[in-house]
């Protein structure tokens, strides 16, 4: 187990910067999950951790330990790939030994520790099966089971849910979470998946184009994003994006099709610093309501559109040629094209600036 | 029905279209030379095996079969240890120019040996290899190489890099994962693409006819020796050739299905 710290990484393939300029801490024995879209260089950085790839710049540690130069098999990680690689040559059981096999341990030892390994994750009856013999699911168990058996300083996974269906994911997804939690191994995770990312991750480092979008705990990113590249990403429907403009009489307004907001006195004090004459408001469709709340501020539209899911209904309002998206809990009718108002509170409200697409309030 | 049987017929066409040829050489190599000039006869009442036992001990045919052997032997060895290597790299690495690479090797394959046949002699007698079995398995290298290269790069391309990888991880360098993980699960194709090579080599006639007159492989010392004798050693000598290559290819040829690209599934 081991501290990872990494210091302006930098990584090109020829002209393309899959890294530029990644500094990164994570904890002793934390889970943190590496989040982005494809190509933003999420599995770059893993591969670049765990000694797969060369950095082109930069320094990783290990603890005290500066590893940017060992071979991977020096540098004491594992890591369960995307499609497993468990080795089709070999017996689950040799499968799950091989580790240990190729640092020598005694027979005895590496007895005792596959079976129990195989215990935790529940492949005792497998151990004496071929790979190909395996369904996705057990392949994928032998895979974790490899990964943690010789207890290593780090333990990686590249999106190892993604091959697997959807009730399966959901199990594994608490599974590997509790396997962690119980191991306390450092854990860095990669996926495309914000529900994977939210649920299993201590911290969560968002990724865009090779550069660290935000670090930092799954609620934060989620009540506190940085960007709007962030708010977009987490969060399903995702955020409304409303252009709104700046008016300011005796007090300051926000203003758009449908929506007059009222400014906090923190918010007013940020446009005003920044000089913002337009903005960007965010607001996540979950925290807009239907039912009028103390000092909510009202959006005025009509009803384009509801999706009716049973234990939630996604109403798409339409406000001006705004289309916004909100998701109110419970089963609930609403008559398409019938005029109708719903509430933000003002807390649930983002701000971004235009130009740099930063948020201005957090 | 109709088309079953029709599939049926074909079938059996396109058969006797290639096993008739082969047939009648093995018979003819059998059958007795008094049965074999009797005009009224077609199938031979008894079978001998003189004819090869003379081709084979009389007519140094055995030392040929050897001779051939070795050449297939060397040049498979020095095709597989530089082969594979650049098989690899063109498979697992990304450098600048690897496509060009890629076609110039393929593009080897369009010259017929035979070209570089006499130039090769020239050159060999000066370096003193001429009449010897490395110049023509060196010969045969420049044709069964690129054919190594291309295959076995096709072979470790079908092995996902990420076993490999896995390897390296868990405690292995990159050679030492490529040996023990990568090279078991191509071991059957590279298997089958040697005995390719061997065939190729040990049915190259021209080239090992121009560069050797002494140390003749079996098809320049058939090309030699047997075309000016009678009929039946001829065909004792076709059948010489065949028959290798037919066990061959009747023990790999699933493999060789799939090294081509045609699944049998």
């Amino acid at each position: 187990m081991a501290e990872v710290k990494i210091e302006g990484v930098k990584k090109y393939f020829g002209d393309v910067k899959a890294l530029n300029g990644i500094d990164l801490t994570i904890e002793d024995g934390k889970f943190v999950v590496l989040l982005g879209p494809s190509g933003c260089g999420k599995t770059t950085l893993l591969r670049c951790m765990s000694g797969l790839e060369k950095l082109t710049e930069g320094k990783i540690f290990f603890g005290e330990k500066d590893v940017s130069n060992h071979a991977p098999k020096s540098r004491n990680v594992s890591m369960v790939f995307q499609s497993y690689a468990v080795w089709p040559h070999m017996k689950v059981y040799d499968n799950i030994a091989y580790p240990m096999k190729i640092k020598k341990f005694d027979k005895q030892e590496i007895k005792k520790r596959v079976m129990d390994t195989a215990k935790l994750l529940g492949i005792s009856e497998l151990v004496d099966r071929y790979p190909v013999q395996l369904s996705g699911g057990q392949r994928q168990r032998v895979a974790v089971a490899r990964a943690i058996v010789l207890e290593p300083a780090v333990l990686m996974m590249d999106e190892p849910l993604s091959n697997l269906d959807a009730l399966l994911r959901v199990l594994m997804r608490s599974e590997l979470k509790k396997l962690q939690e119980r191991l306390g191994t450092t854990t860095v995770y990669v996926t495309h998946d914000q529900v994977e990312a939210m649920t299993m991750g201590d911290l969560i480092a968002v990724m865009k184009d090779g550069v660290i979008q935000q670090y930092g705990k799954p609620e934060d990113i989620y009540h506190k994003p940085s960007n709007k590249f962030i708010a977009g990403f987490i969060g399903s429907p995702q955020m409304n994006f409303i252009d709104v403009e700046v008016k300011k009489n005796d007090s300051m307004h926000l203003l758009a099709p449908g929506i007059d907001v009222e400014c906090t006195p923190e918010m007013s004090e940020k446009i005003t610093r920044g000089g913002f004459s337009k903005l960007i408001m965010g607001i996540r469709p979950e925290n807009i309501h239907h039912v009028a709340d103390k000092n909510a501020i009202p959006i005025k539209g009509t009803v384009y559109f509801s999706e009716r899911l049973g234990a939630e209904t996604i109403v798409h309002l339409k406000a001006g040629d705004m289309r916004i998206i909100s998701r109110i809990a419970g089963d609930e009718v609403f008559e398409e094209d019938t005029p109708m108002n719903m509430y933000v509170p003002p807390s649930k409200i983002h701000l971004f600036d235009p130009e740099s697409e930063e948020s201005i309030l957090d | 029905m109709i088309k079953k049987a029709l599939t049926l017929l074909i079938a059996i066409l396109i058969a006797f279209w290639f096993l008739t040829p082969i047939v009648l050489i093995v018979l003819s190599s059998l059958t007795p030379s008094a049965e074999y000039y009797d005009p009224h006869r077609i199938l031979p009442r008894s079978l001998t095996l003189n004819h090869l036992r003379s081709l084979f001990v009389t007519l140094g045919g055995w030392r040929a079969t050897l001779n051939s052997i070795q050449v297939a032997g060397i040049s498979i060895g020095i095709s597989f240890l530089f082969g594979l290597p650049a098989a690899y790299a063109l498979t697992r690495f990304v450098f600048r120019g690897k496509n060009s690479i890629r076609l110039a090797i393929l593009l080897t394959r369009s010259f017929p040996v035979l070209i570089i046949g006499i130039p090769l002699l020239t050159l060999y007698m000066r370096i003193g290899i001429s009449d010897t079995l490395l110049g023509v398995a060196l010969a045969h290298t420049s044709m069964v190489l690129p054919f190594v290269v291309l295959i076995s790069s096709s072979i470790i391309g079908g092995i996902s890099v990420e076993y490999e990888e896995a390897g390296m991880i868990f405690g292995l360098s990159r050679f030492a994962s490529f040996m023990r993980i990568t090279m078991p699960l191509v071991l059957p194709g590279l298997a089958a693409s040697a005995i390719f090579a061997f065939i190729m080599s040990w049915n190259e006639v021209f080239v090992a006819a121009i560069l050797t007159v002494g140390n003749r492989t079996l098809p320049a010392h058939i090309l030699n020796a047997a075309m000016t004798a009678p009929d039946y050693f001829k065909f004792a000598a076709g059948t010489i050739m065949a028959v290798p290559a037919m066990i061959f290819i009747f023990f790999t040829r699933k493999y060789l299905m799939s090294l081509w690209g045609i699944s049998l599934k």
